[in-house]
């Protein structure tokens, strides 16, 4: 097929189409919920009542009219920056944040076919790796550039945190790409239609356990939440690398973070919840591929309470604990995990 | 068929559009905004006592020392990746068999024996 004008045109108005529905409507939408349901689950958990006070005369909805007032709010004031602070690089910091965490869902199979996902590149989980990983930058610019003691020692925290877990992240997935043959999320997916014995579907939860357990701990690790938070640990650092922000630079950072736990939740059911697949449902009318997608939807969702679970039942590491635990114990699980894969398919393909 | 260039024009989309976005938000705060500002308020905050110092000082080696191991086991986990996409199609193919594994058991303990090393020198030691 030629590139000509009308292709690029088709092409650029389908991405658009396609991001606004995936990226805008879905992600966005759940990392606004999120901003509410965090305050209010934790609240569940800890026996509070949680946010209840935004209202719309007397109409409060158990405080979800939280998550539109805060942006208003957040909007409306002073967007402030220390005298002493590096102005540019304090300013871009957020953006720098943001725009990787986004741009990463351009290649996640929400559905069956190649058009089911917005940026068909081949690169798959490798573009997912070399961009997601920039968000680092954003944050320790911001530490750097505020100019404060608290955020430089944030931002050193999470610099050699986030680069600690992606050595462990990066080769514990190596076991899900040596089981399905392929580095392409959408024939991850595709591969994992089958079952295991008639029974199992062949999901990467059932085939790689372990792997499942490592990358979850490794992604929260890097996306440096609790029970990982050193980097902004209140009782030690007062808000770590954020310190100095407010107002809209500080909701961009707290969104890219949001948008990172549905990025987790994204990556999490591809790669071990089987994706769009609905074991023992194979077809491609329509009707079953809104079906499908909506199953992915839902197995993201599922990830999504898995990690704010997680952050509200453990308590903080401390610092020197999160490194020992990076390097000591999940570095040498992964290496173990690849070994016993690959024993593991040589007896099965050898029988 | 789909073009992987065309895949790459897609990205450049959201690349534009997520940046647009980001920056757009950020602009608008800067225009509605208030902006009051006091020299106690344009001060870093220290506990609120007057900042001594400059923050951007000299830190702990150690850092560094995580980002060069880093580099080191990263590249070494890239490597992984087109063998391990590919591992399955070379078990079967005649005579690759045991080698593939044989080779990646020589691999992982290249890269294992570099993590005892460092781990020996105790480099990897916080306190």
């Amino acid at each position: 097929m030629p590139l000509t004008g009308n292709v690029i045109l088709d092409l650029v108005l389908w991405t658009v189409i396609k991001f606004a529905a995936f990226v805008l409507v879905f992600v966005m939408g759940t990392a606004t919920v999120l901003t509410w349901l965090e305050r209010k689950y934790s609240a569940v958990i800890q026996n509070r009542i949680g946010p209840n006070r935004a209202n719309l005369g007397s109409l409060r909805l158990g405080g979800l009219l939280h998550m539109l007032a805060d942006p208003i709010k957040m909007l409306t004031k002073e967007d402030f920056s220390p005298d002493t602070a590096n102005p540019w690089m304090f300013r871009l910091a957020p953006l720098v944040a943001f725009v990787p965490a986004m741009v990463v869902f351009a290649v996640i199979p929400f559905g069956p076919g190649e058009h089911m996902m917005i940026a068909n590149t081949e690169l798959g989980i490798l573009f997912i790796f070399a961009i997601a990983s920039l968000n680092v930058y954003g944050s320790v610019m911001g530490a750097w550039a505020s100019n404060n003691k608290w955020s430089l020692m944030g931002g050193l925290r999470i610099s050699a945190q986030m680069v600690s877990y992606e050595v462990a992240i990066g080769l514990t997935l190596c076991g899900v790409f040596m089981i399905y043959g392929s580095t392409d999320l959408q024939e991850i997916v595709v591969a994992q239609g089958t079952t295991l014995g008639g029974v199992v579907p062949a999901w990467g939860i059932f085939t790689q356990p372990v792997a499942f357990v490592l990358y979850l701990t490794c992604a929260i690790a890097e996306n440096k939440r609790a029970p990982f938070d050193v980097a902004e640990a209140e009782s030690e650092l007062t808000a770590g690398y954020w310190t100095e922000y407010s107002a809209m630079g500080f909701a961009v950072l707290a969104l890219a973070e949001f948008v990172e736990i549905v990025l987790i939740g994204c990556v999490g059911a591809t790669l071990f919840l089987g994706g769009w697949q609905i074991p023992g449902v194979h077809g491609s009318t329509p009707g079953l591929m809104a079906v499908q997608v909506a199953a992915f939807l839902l197995k993201t969702l599922f990830v999504i309470w898995l990690q704010l679970t997680i952050r509200w039942t453990l308590p903080r590491f401390r610092y020197d604990q999160v490194m020992r635990l990076g390097w000591r114990i999940l570095l040498p699980a992964a290496l173990v995990n690849l070994l016993v894969t690959g024993v593991a398919l040589l007896w099965v393909d050898r029988n | 068929m789909l073009h992987a260039q065309m895949g790459y024009l897609s990205l450049a989309v959201i690349v534009a559009a997520v940046t647009v976005m980001g920056s757009a938000i950020l602009v608008l705060n800067r225009l509605i905004g208030p902006r009051r500002s006091s020299p106690v308020k344009q001060a870093t905050f220290e506990c609120g006592s007057d900042p001594i110092g400059s923050a951007h000082q000299r830190f702990s080696v150690k850092f560094y020392l995580v980002a060069i191991f880093f580099i080191v086991f990263d590249i070494e986990s890239v490597f992984m990746y087109p063998w391990a996409g590919l591992f399955r199609e070379l078990l079967v193919e005649p005579g690759f068999g045991v080698v593939t594994v044989v080779e990646m058991f020589v691999f992982v303990g290249i890269l294992a024996a570099g993590l005892a090393y460092v781990w020996r020198r105790g480099a990897l030691d916080w306190e």
